[in-house]
């Protein structure tokens, strides 16, 4: 449940800027979104210029998370913040640090998608917009969770990483078997493996955000294990003959 | 004086040694204590204690343990009744007529609040130090012979020995050792404050209350006394009653917020400040008071 029923701080500086600071976490996760979408757009779409603006577009991210975290330790150093505001901007750090993360992600897909579209096409791209559309509608719960003080809508999102592993575990049987078919698909298959990782890489970070807010909006921490079906670690490749 | 074996248990070996080194007493200890060490065991253990001004209840049963040899941080707002649970710890309150308390506050298996307590022999366990700093208008040397003197006959040399002492572990000897027999008056106020705890532990008490200690101190004056009080905690008992959050948060084992004469919660600094349980706290320690 959103618990923004708080009362405004006594000093109304101090709370302008701590809503400066959510702001700036909405923005910069806004941002991480669009990349995520787009990159995964010009895969689908063979668009080499839109991939090339997501690649532009990552230094933005890079230097939104110097501004957050520089932000960051000027309130600590000047608020002596305590507790949920303490809780708050110790969070808006770790959580620019995964969106940065995310970015990264994001760009290297879309370097990928130069070199696949390429290539001659390798199956259907449909795994990987669905799992981008989950990794999605994660990301956006998590940052909304922290926009919002909302730990219940964190705990959903941090459970809800395990689709998004189960399509990545398709993706990966399926390029190995393109593979297997004929190795004038290797070089795209590789690629798409790549860019399913990077995918579920940013689930994972999209979930280390969801355990970030929970924690800052309730102060408690969530339990190590989270659920999770990534199999493709144990995978072994029998050629054929 | 009554309770003097407890005492001299209480106080340990550094307590024993006059003349100890100044500052000597390594701050690793303390932090440590700080960072994650469970709360000691009580010294003083206050138990549904109500609290009258005449007809005005000013505290409402009070439950708080204060762990023996750790410090405790009191902190609300004004009139929240933190200064009036200090002033019944050492029964300052039964020096004015229509103010009593009720319930218990047990310090060494007694309720102090019984009425055939001895409150002088109290007072040297349970000192106090206030706000203002408040040397008494006599040489440095006597303002801590003075209170000694009221609870012990010591030999001159004993005497000597124990002053020293006493200035010593108040971080104080090293500047005022060559102007003892000099006017208290003439020291800063960071320097008379230090010389008021130095007064304090001259007596030897378990228990040591300070009230806003440094709030008419700068801040290099308040970091000293706020190092003094990590060393104190060797071997004494103490409670802050402070304005300053961070005070309390730098200091205290142990932080009690009031409101309204309530105690609203207790917790381990760490905690209290970083996940308070009640949200009266969360908005008092944050700023957020309506």
């Amino acid at each position: 449940m959103p618990n923004s029923d708080q009362p405004e701080h006594i000093s109304s500086s101090y709370e302008g800027e701590l809503r400066r600071l959510r702001d700036m976490i909405a923005r910069m996760g806004g941002l991480a979104e669009r990349q995520v979408a787009e990159s995964t757009e010009a895969l689908v779409r063979h668009d080499t210029d839109l991939a090339g603006e997501v690649i532009q577009r990552d230094a933005a991210i890079d230097a939104l998370e110097r501004e957050i975290e520089a932000y960051c330790i000027r309130l600590l150093a000047l608020r002596a913040p305590v507790a949920g505001d303490l809780r708050l901007i110790v969070a808006a750090m770790k959580v620019a640090h995964d969106l940065e993360r995310i970015g990264d992600y994001a760009r290297n897909a879309a370097k990928r998608t130069l070199v696949v579209a390429q290539q001659p096409q390798v199956g259907s791209l449909n795994g990987f917009q669905r799992m981008a559309r989950l990794v999605l509608e994660n990301l956006k719960n998590a940052i909304d969770a922290l926009v919002e003080d909302d730990a219940e809508r964190a705990e959903e999102v941090w459970g809800a990483d395990e689709p998004v592993d189960d399509i990545y575990n398709g993706i990966f049987r399926e390029m190995l078997t393109h593979m297997m078919e004929d190795p004038r698909n290797i070089t795209a298959a590789t690629h798409l493996l790549f860019i399913a990782k990077n995918l579920e890489r940013i689930g994972d970070h999209a979930t280390n955000i969801a355990e970030t807010v929970h924690f800052a909006v309730s102060g408690d921490t969530l339990p190590e294990d989270r659920p999770k079906s990534d199999t493709a670690s144990y995978a072994v490749v029998r050629p054929p003959g | 004086m009554s309770g003097t074996m407890a005492h001299e248990q209480a106080v340990g070996p550094a307590g024993g040694i006059p003349g100890g080194v100044p500052g000597g007493i390594p701050a690793g200890g303390g932090l440590q204590a700080r960072s994650g060490a469970a709360l000691r065991e009580a010294r003083i253990s206050v138990r549904n204690l109500d609290f009258y001004y005449g007809d005005h209840k000013a505290l409402k049963s009070i439950n708080l343990d204060l762990p023996d040899r750790q410090v405790t941080g009191l902190i609300g707002p004004s009139g929240c009744g933190k200064s009036t649970l200090l002033r019944i710890l050492n029964r300052m309150y039964s020096l004015y007529p229509g103010q009593r308390a009720v319930g218990e506050v047990m310090l060494e298996g007694r309720n102090i609040l019984d009425d055939g307590m001895d409150l002088n022999a109290l007072r040297a366990r349970v000192g106090m130090v206030f706000q203002k700093p408040t040397p008494f208008p006599m040489t440095i040397h006597e303002n801590i012979a003075f209170g000694i003197r009221l609870h012990e006959k010591l030999s001159r040399t004993d005497m000597e020995q124990r002053i020293e002492w006493a200035l010593s572990r108040a971080a104080l000897w090293g500047e005022v050792k060559d102007r003892l027999h000099t006017s208290a008056l003439g020291l800063s106020g960071g320097q008379q404050q230090r010389l008021c705890i130095a007064r304090t532990i001259a007596v030897r008490p378990e228990v040591i209350l300070l009230d806003e200690p440094t709030s008419a101190l700068d801040p290099i004056s308040t970091l000293k006394i706020e190092q003094l009080i990590d060393e104190l905690k060797q071997d004494f008992t103490l409670a802050i009653v402070t304005h300053n959050m961070q005070q309390a948060a730098r200091c205290a084992d142990q932080v009690a917020f009031f409101y309204l004469g309530e105690l609203v919660e207790v917790a381990p600094a760490a905690q209290l400040f970083t996940k308070p349980q009640k949200k009266q706290t969360q908005e008092y320690i944050t700023g957020r008071f309506g």
